[in-house]
């Protein structure tokens, strides 16, 4: 497969967006991408688009064939694909997109992804999402996404000693990254008082340690790496792309405080680029909540198992630690627009490397991994990004 | 052919309410309430417990107090005044829960107030005697319903008790059954309403009094059998005052009314209320012991029972929790918890 | 859930039953159909588990899920059944007292119902194990 870098990208705002919707969204993140890579929207060959539930959010279904309308390509008659793996649906459709350029088949594809979830109640949203665990297994019984997480959270309490202070530093370090960027759905600080003074989801999550309901798209440009320089100076090259899927329910993994696909993903990908969880300068993970963060680092090989707890509290995890951890402010302080995020992930590396990550710029980072999840740990997209080809 | 009780399973929920806390809600005097109905405290369903939930905890209990063989079950009947559904029977739900048909089995849901359950056990008599089937579950469950601040409220509690009637390996012989039916409104609930309403004080006489002495008088005339025969007796439970009250007009003491009376700590759970009260005498009876049972349901009608205990009863007593067992441990609640269990609050 | 979706489940629901792969031993529930690690050589046959088990994970749910808002606060919990496999059930108990490796058994509830109209979901929760605390100790009582 031929080498493939990123050469444009075009975010939203995240946040609670009212007067925005699901079409303005991805217009808005497409089109900034495609003037961000300098090409014509007529160049786009193929498009890959992330959406978890368009269906039961804004009742609409073929999102593939609405994102091109909209776009203005009706007459193009391009590829254009639906991907939706619940809240890995981006890091799918970039993978695909990767696919797609890789291969040979296509010279510049769109991943993108979009998600647009304040049109409905909220109490319609936590069981949209609930439709990403096992329906039959788990939500008949009554589980919800916080309850699962949380009972991740109890059992890795009890085997590794994990406090409720080290969960909520999570949260506090991600809310600090997120003040420094314009993007981010919040951007003020919090203390691990107030995270443990928060309302109480499900034991022992608060509501500050998870993260929230967001509107949101982002969209990147795929081209092949031989060609990356026709379109900026700085292009990101993906050193690896790599997904797994695992047990959909939670209760059938081999271990609880360990989501396997991750780790099944994260080896796919290093080995893929020839690198170790040393090698990463830093990366964006899938902390929808706060002790998801704490399993992801250890399932990427950043820290041992059990240790995911100290090694935040101690700050390694922060900008100017040892290996800064969602520097955008994360799923919890950045948003979660679901489809979008494996998107938005990978659009931070891009940020970074180019010095264009503002006041969280890092010092001359080398390798940047992105980390999604869908689910409670049933699919997982790793990519591994480099400065150099 | 002997007929009678091969095995029994009685269930009552964890919650409980007392008679002062619902006293203190309504403005009323908790001690005169005690001393005028004998009830401390009922039982209070939890928010996922219902008629149909009971019956089924019931039904396990006696299938595996005696270790029945579901498949050997000819009929259910599940008796009661608060099935969950109007239409769709409560029978067909615990038959599933319990591994019971779907060959050879017939199933109906019975409804006459407080004597639901014991008519249900007639019927299954009828079918064991006639060889019509081997065994038959006879289930009395409530989940009963008082209006907020009726005197109801203080009473109306949720359990059930199921039976299992056959004529091999009797546990307690049923050697007959009397019974004594009139058509007379002292109680009732019309389709669509939450809550029953009553005739006050004409429920005593012309209710409750009438139908339990002329069924129970009416079968100890046929048996030619007279208090003093038995060593325990049974009689349905609206309160603690009513049957004492009726045990010593027929002649009964209160000594063998005692193991029996169990509306004190839990209410009357109308269709299980007999059948309960016969639980905890069986629970702890002795083979050769003889009980008398007199059920009443509104409306009016009252079944009278003379038993017999067997030797099988020690086989089977240690199987399934007794009715103390049931009712140790409890947890207390507020009104407004309470009132959050039985969905008195309408959203 | 629709009606005949509901249906198709409910002996499973109401009794734990699931299957087992007879070929390699293992035990699945909620059923399985194919066995992972036997694949087309799996032998599937319907398996009842005794409905006793142990806690593996618990949390207290205060935000419920869509149809359970009346229940909250309640206790989701991994169970670990005595047999081998690991289900999501709900463990009725006072909050302060369930705990890792607590002894459950299996109890018959109402799941839920679909509306005030519509069709009463039953199945399966769990509760403590009863202990009894007598002279020779405490043992578990049957029933």
């Amino acid at each position: 497969m031929r080498k493939v870098a990123i050469v444009g990208v075009g975010c939203t705002e995240f946040g609670e967006l009212w007067d925005k919707s699901f079409r303005d969204l991805f217009v808005k993140a497409g089109a900034d991408a495609v003037f961000d890579a300098g090409i014509q929207a007529k160049e786009i060959e193929a498009m890959y688009i992330g959406n978890m539930s368009g269906g039961r959010f804004i009742g609409q279904e073929h999102i593939g064939a609405l994102v091109a309308d909209y776009s203005g390509l009706a007459n193009r008659h391009i590829p254009s694909t639906h991907v939706e793996a619940a809240c890995a649906s981006g890091g799918l459709a970039l993978r695909q997109a990767i696919i797609a350029v890789g291969s040979g088949c296509h010279d510049i594809v769109i991943a993108g992804g979009v998600e647009k979830m304040t049109d409905v109640s909220v109490d319609e949203t936590t069981d949209v999402l609930a439709a990403a665990a096992d329906r039959e297994g788990e939500g008949i019984m009554g589980a919800t996404f916080p309850g699962l997480y949380a009972l991740i959270a109890q059992r890795h309490m009890f085997e590794f000693g994990t406090t409720r202070e080290q969960l909520a530093s999570v949260a506090v370090k991600n809310h600090h990254n997120a003040t420094m960027n314009p993007k981010a759905q919040f951007r003020s600080e919090i203390t691990v008082d107030m995270v443990l003074k928060s309302v109480m989801v499900a034991d022992p999550l608060h509501i500050l340690d998870c993260s929230p309901i967001t509107d949101g798209a982002a969209a990147v440009v795929v081209v092949p790496a031989d060609q990356a320089k026709k379109y900026t100076d700085t292009p990101v090259y993906v050193k690896a792309l790599s997904q797994a899927s695992g047990s959909l329910a939670l209760h059938d993994r081999p271990s609880v405080t360990t989501i396997d696909a991750t780790v099944a993903a994260a080896k796919g990908a290093y080995k893929m680029a020839g690198l170790g969880p040393k090698d990463i300068s830093f990366a964006e993970v899938h902390d929808c909540f706060t002790i998801a963060e704490i399993c992801a680092i250890e399932d990427l090989g950043f820290t041992p198992k059990g240790i995911g707890g100290k090694f935040t509290e101690e700050g390694c995890t922060a900008i100017g630690g040892k290996i800064p951890i969602n520097t955008s402010g994360g799923l919890k302080a950045k948003g979660h627009p679901v489809g979008a995020t494996g998107i938005a992930q990978a659009i931070e590396a891009v940020l970074q490397f180019r010095g264009e990550a503002g006041k969280r710029q890092l010092d001359d980072p080398k390798y940047a991994l992105t980390q999604n999840v869908g689910g409670s740990g049933a699919t997982v997209a790793v990519h591994i990004f480099g400065r150099d080809k | 052919m002997n007929i009678g009780i091969v095995s029994y399973g009685a269930y009552i929920p964890q919650y409980r309410i007392k008679t002062e806390e619902i006293a203190k809600v309504w403005g009323a005097n908790a001690k005169s309430i005690i001393d005028g109905l004998m009830v401390f405290e009922k039982s209070v369903p939890d928010m996922d417990e219902d008629t149909i939930t009971i019956s089924v905890e019931a039904a396990r209990s006696a299938i595996s107090r005696a270790k029945i063989d579901p498949k050997d079950i000819g009929a259910i009947y599940v008796g009661s005044e608060s099935h969950p559904y109007a239409v769709k029977p409560s029978g067909t739900i615990v038959g599933e829960a319990i591994g019971a048909g779907p060959e050879n089995l017939t199933v109906a849901d019975f409804e006459f107030a407080c004597k639901a359950g014991t008519a249900a056990i007639q019927a299954c008599m009828g079918l064991v005697r006639s060889g019509m089937i081997k065994l038959g579950v006879a289930i009395g469950s409530d989940v009963s319903q008082g209006a907020p601040g009726d005197a109801l409220e203080y009473t109306a509690a949720a359990g059930g008790v199921a039976y299992v009637i056959g004529s091999k390996d009797l546990a307690a012989e049923i050697e007959d059954t009397y019974s004594y039916t009139t058509d007379t409104p002292d109680f009732w609930r019309r389709e669509g309403m939450p809550y029953p309403e009553h005739g006050g004080r004409f429920t005593g006489e012309p209710g409750y009094f009438k139908h339990i002495t002329s069924a129970a008088n009416g079968l100890m005339q046929k048996l030619g059998t007279k208090p003093e025969d038995y060593d325990y007796a049974i009689f349905h439970q609206p309160n603690g005052k009513f049957p004492t009250k009726v045990a010593k007009t027929l002649g009964f003491t209160p000594l063998q009314i005692k193991p029996g009376l169990v509306v004190p700590r839990l209410g009357n759970t109308y269709s299980g209320s007999c059948m309960m009260g016969l639980a905890a005498t069986l629970d702890i009876a002795k083979p050769g012991d003889r009980i008398f049972m007199t059920a009443f349901g509104s409306g009016a009608g009252s079944d009278a029972f003379s038993i017999t205990v067997k030797d099988g009863i020690d086989e089977i007593r240690c199987g399934a929790p007794s009715v103390e067992e049931l009712l140790a441990d409890p947890i207390y609640v507020d009104y407004a918890t309470y009132a959050r269990h039985k969905n008195k609050i309408k959203l | 859930m629709s009606v005949p979706r509901f249906w198709r489940r409910l002996k499973n629901i109401y009794n734990l039953i699931g299957t087992q792969c007879t070929r390699c031993k293992s035990f699945y529930y909620p059923p399985r159909s194919l066995c992972p690690e036997c694949r087309r050589e799996s032998k599937i046959v319907p398996f009842r588990f005794s409905g006793s088990g142990e806690v593996f994970s618990y949390t207290i749910v205060h935000t419920g899920a869509k149809d359970f808002e009346k229940l909250t606060p309640y206790v989701l919990a991994l169970i670990r059944l005595d047999e081998g496999p690991m289900m999501t059930s709900q463990v009725i108990c006072p909050s302060e007292k369930v705990h890792i490796g607590m002894k459950v058994r299996m109890v018959f509830r109402k799941l839920g119902e679909e509306s005030e109209k519509g069709m009463i979901y039953y199945g399966t929760k769990f509760v403590p194990e009863r202990i009894k605390k007598s002279a020779g100790g405490e043992k578990i009582i049957n029933g």
